[in-house]
C-alpha cells in the first residue's frame, strides 16, 4: 500500500509535481497514464522514494518512506527503470542474481542463484542465462531486467512492484505475457503494483485502477475500465475525438 | 570439456574453472617472481634461490636489492591494476584509469612538490610524506572530476574525459615549472622519479606501499559485491539497497590511497590499470569479487617488465660512468 500525500516537487522554477493526492491499494495494479512530460517519471520517482518531494510526505505500508533504511526500502519495494544501460558483459543471470542483494548476507549464494534461475524462466528469458547482458536485443534485455526485479521481492508478500514503461520494447506476444503474468504475482502475492504506460489498450485491458496526469495534475482517478473513455483521453492527450475513436473506439465501446 | 564458452561472440571461461585459475595464478606469480630475483647483474641461479644454498655476497643482493625490488613491483602493480579495476567500476566506464583521467599526474605534481619545495626529507617519513601528497593529488583530482562530469546535470563521459585530459595538461605544466625551479639534486631525483621505476627499491618504500595497498585493496575486495551492483546504475544500486554516496567515497578514497602510494615510491607507471582488468574482464568476467584478486595478481606480472629493463638500464649507467 502506497500513498501520497500533497506531493510537489519543483525544477528550477518549473513545477512538474502539483499537489498530488494519490492511493495504491495492495493486490491491484494500477497505471499512471499521461502524455509526455506529464510527470509520470517524476511521479514514479517520488513513490519510490528516489526523489525527495519539495513538500508533501510519501507513504510505504502506513510508515513515511524518509523512515525506512535503504535495504529494508529494498526488501519492501521493487523498481524497473525505463532504460538500463550496462557496458561491461555480465551474464543474463549474473544481472538477475544482482537484485538478490538485499539478500546477500543471510540467504545463501546457492538459493540466490535458484530464484534468479526461476525469475528467469517465469518471464520467458531462461534460454539468454549465459548470454552476455549487452549483447541482448532491448526486448531482451527488458525482461531481464524485470525478472531482476521479480527476483528482489520473490518471498516478500504484499511488496510494492513499480515498472516504468515495461513493456516499450517488447513485441506483442511478450507484453501480453509480461501484463498477465503482472495481474498473476500481484494477485498472488498481494503486490501494490504502479505502472507508467503509453499503451491505452493494454491499461484498458490489465490494470485496475489508474490515473490520468497531465501537466503535473491528477485529473482523474478510478477503475480502468470506467475511466478509460473516448472521451478522456481526447481530453488527457489533447487528441481530436475521431482519433481517440477511432483507435480506440472498438475496444472502448462496451 | 571446452575451456571456452560463446557468451555473446566473447570467450568467457566457464564458472567452475575460474577460482582453480585465479590459485594457478597466483602460484604462477610465486614462481615468475623467483626468476625475477634471479635476473640480474649478479648471477643468482634459481636452483639456489629455491634450495637456499647462496654464496654470502648473492645472499646480500637477493636481501638488499632482488627481492625488495621484486615485492615493490608485486605491490606497486598490484595497487595499480586493482585502482584501475575499482575506478572502472566506479565511473561505470571501461576507460577510466587513473593515468588517464588525470588522477596519477595529479598525484605525480603532488609528489614534486614535496620534493622540490619541502627539501630533502629521507627515510620512512619522506616516503610516507610522499605518499600522502600523492594521495591528496589523487583526492583533488577525483573531486574534480566528479564535479565536472556531473556538470550537465547526469554523470557524463565526455566531461570525465575532458576533465581529465585538462588535470593531465595542468598537472604536467606544474610539474614543468618545479622542474624550472628546482636544484641539481632535486633535478636528478625527479627526473628518475617521473620516469617510473622500481630499480630504486628499497625495503623502506616496499613496507610504506605494503601498509597503505594491502588494506586498502582487502577495503575493496569487501566492497566487490555492491561494485558490481553499482554497475546498473546509481538509483538502481540505491533501489536495492546499496549505500550509493557510501560506496563512491569509499572507492574514491581506497584508489587514492593505492594509487597515492604506488605513485610515490616508484612514479607513473602507465598502461596497467587500464589494460589489466579488461583483459581480466576478457577471460574470467566481469564479477569485482573475482576481477579485483585477479587483476592484482595480473597487475604484479605486468611490473616484472619494468625488472630487466632496469638492470640494463643500469649496466648502461654503470658504463657510461666509467668511460
Amino acid at each position: 500500500m502506497i500513498g501520497a500525500e500533497n506531493i510537489i516537487y519543483s525544477i528550477g522554477a518549473q513545477r512538474i509535481l502539483a499537489n498530488v493526492y494519490a492511493t495504491f491499494k495492495p493486490g491491484k495494479v494500477t497505471a499512471i497514464l499521461g502524455p509526455n512530460g506529464a510527470g509520470k517519471s517524476t511521479l514514479l520517482k517520488c513513490l519510490t522514494g528516489a526523489l525527495k518531494p519539495d513538500e508533501g510526505m510519501v507513504s510505504l505500508d502506513g510508515k513515511d518512506l524518509r523512515h525506512y533504511s535503504l535495504t529494508e526500502l529494498s526488501r519492501r519495494r521493487a523498481v524497473l527503470s525505463q532504460a538500463n544501460p550496462i557496458s561491461f558483459p555480465f551474464t543474463a543471470h549474473e544481472i538477475v542474481v544482482m537484485g538478490r542483494n538485499p539478500y546477500s548476507l543471510e540467504k545463501t549464494s546457492a538459493s540466490n542463484a535458484e530464484i534468479a534461475d526461476e525469475a528467469l524462466t517465469l518471464v520467458d528469458a531462461w534460454h539468454l542465462r549465459d548470454r552476455s547482458y549487452p549483447t541482448l536485443s532491448g526486448g531482451e534485455q527488458q525482461r531481464v531486467q524485470f525478472a531482476r526485479v521479480l527476483a528482489q521481492i520473490w518471498e516478500q508478500e504484499g511488496a510494492c512492484l513499480f515498472l516504468d514503461e515495461p513493456t516499450s520494447a517488447l513485441d506483442l506476444k511478450h507484453q501480453h505475457q509480461l501484463m498477465d503474468l503482472v495481474q498473476k504475482l500481484c494477485a498472488e502475492k498481494n503486490l501494490t503494483v504502479i505502472i507508467v504506460m503509453h499503451d491505452l489498450n493494454l491499461a484498458y485491458h490489465c490494470t485496475d485502477h489508474c490515473f490520468f496526469i497531465r501537466e503535473g495534475w491528477i485529473r482523474g482517478g478510478g477503475e480502468s475500465k470506467k475511466l478509460i473513455t473516448a472521451d478522456n483521453i481526447s481530453e488527457i492527450f489533447d487528441l481530436p475525438m475521431e482519433y481517440a475513436t477511432m483507435r480506440f473506439g472498438m475496444e472502448l465501446a462496451g | 570439456m571446452t575451456l571456452f564458452e560463446k557468451a555473446g561472440g566473447m570467450p568467457v571461461l566457464l564458472k567452475r574453472v575460474k577460482i582453480p585459475a585465479l590459485l594457478l595464478l597466483g602460484l604462477a606469480l610465486l614462481g615468475v617472481a623467483m626468476v625475477a630475483a634471479s635476473i640480474g647483474a649478479v648471477s643468482i641461479p634459481l636452483s639456489g634461490i629455491i634450495g637456499g644454498d647462496l654464496t654470502d655476497q648473492q645472499m646480500a643482493v637477493l636481501n638488499s636489492i632482488r627481492l625488495p625490488r621484486v615485492l615493490l613491483a608485486v605491490i606497486v602493480g598490484g595497487a595499480l591494476a586493482v585502482s584501475g579495476a575499482a575506478m572502472q567500476g566506479l565511473f561505470r566506464n571501461p576507460l577510466a584509469d587513473p593515468g588517464l583521467i588525470g588522477i596519477a599526474t595529479s598525484a605525480a605534481l603532488a609528489v614534486a612538490m614535496v620534493i622540490v619545495l619541502a627539501g630533502p626529507i629521507a627515510g620512512y617519513f619522506g616516503l610516507y610524506a610522499m605518499s600522502v601528497a600523492a594521495f591528496m593529488g589523487a583526492l583533488a583530482a577525483c573531486f574534480v572530476i566528479f564535479r565536472f562530469a556531473k556538470l550537465s546535470g547526469t554523470f557524463s563521459v565526455t566531461y570525465m574525459l575532458l576533465t581529465g585530459i585538462a588535470i593531465n595538461a595542468l598537472s604536467a605544466a606544474g610539474v614543468g615549472f618545479l622542474t624550472f625551479l628546482s636544484d641539481d639534486q632535486q633535478l636528478r631525483t625527479l627526473t628518475f622519479w617521473t620516469m617510473g621505476s622500481l630499480g630504486g627499491a628499497l625495503w623502506v618504500s616496499v613496507i610504506v606501499a605494503t601498509t597503505i595497498v594491502v588494506p586498502t585493496g582487502l577495503v575493496l575486495i569487501r566492497n566487490a559485491r555492491e561494485l558490481n551492483v553499482l554497475l546498473l546504475g546509481e538509483s538502481e544500486a540505491r533501489y536495492l539497497g546499496v549505500d550509493v554516496e557510501r560506496l563512491k567515497r569509499r572507492v574514491v578514497i581506497c584508489t587514492a590511497l593505492s594509487v597515492g602510494a604506488a605513485i610515490a615510491v616508484s612514479g607513473i607507471i602507465g598502461f596497467v590499470g587500464l589494460v589489466v582488468p579488461h583483459l581480466i574482464r576478457l577471460t574470467l568476467g566481469p564479477d569485482h569479487r573475482l576481477l579485483i584478486p585477479a587483476s592484482a595478481i595480473l597487475g604484479a606480472y605486468c611490473c616484472f617488465s619494468q625488472i630487466p629493463s632496469r638492470g640494463q638500464l643500469l649496466r648502461q649507467r654503470k658504463c657510461r660512468s666509467v668511460s
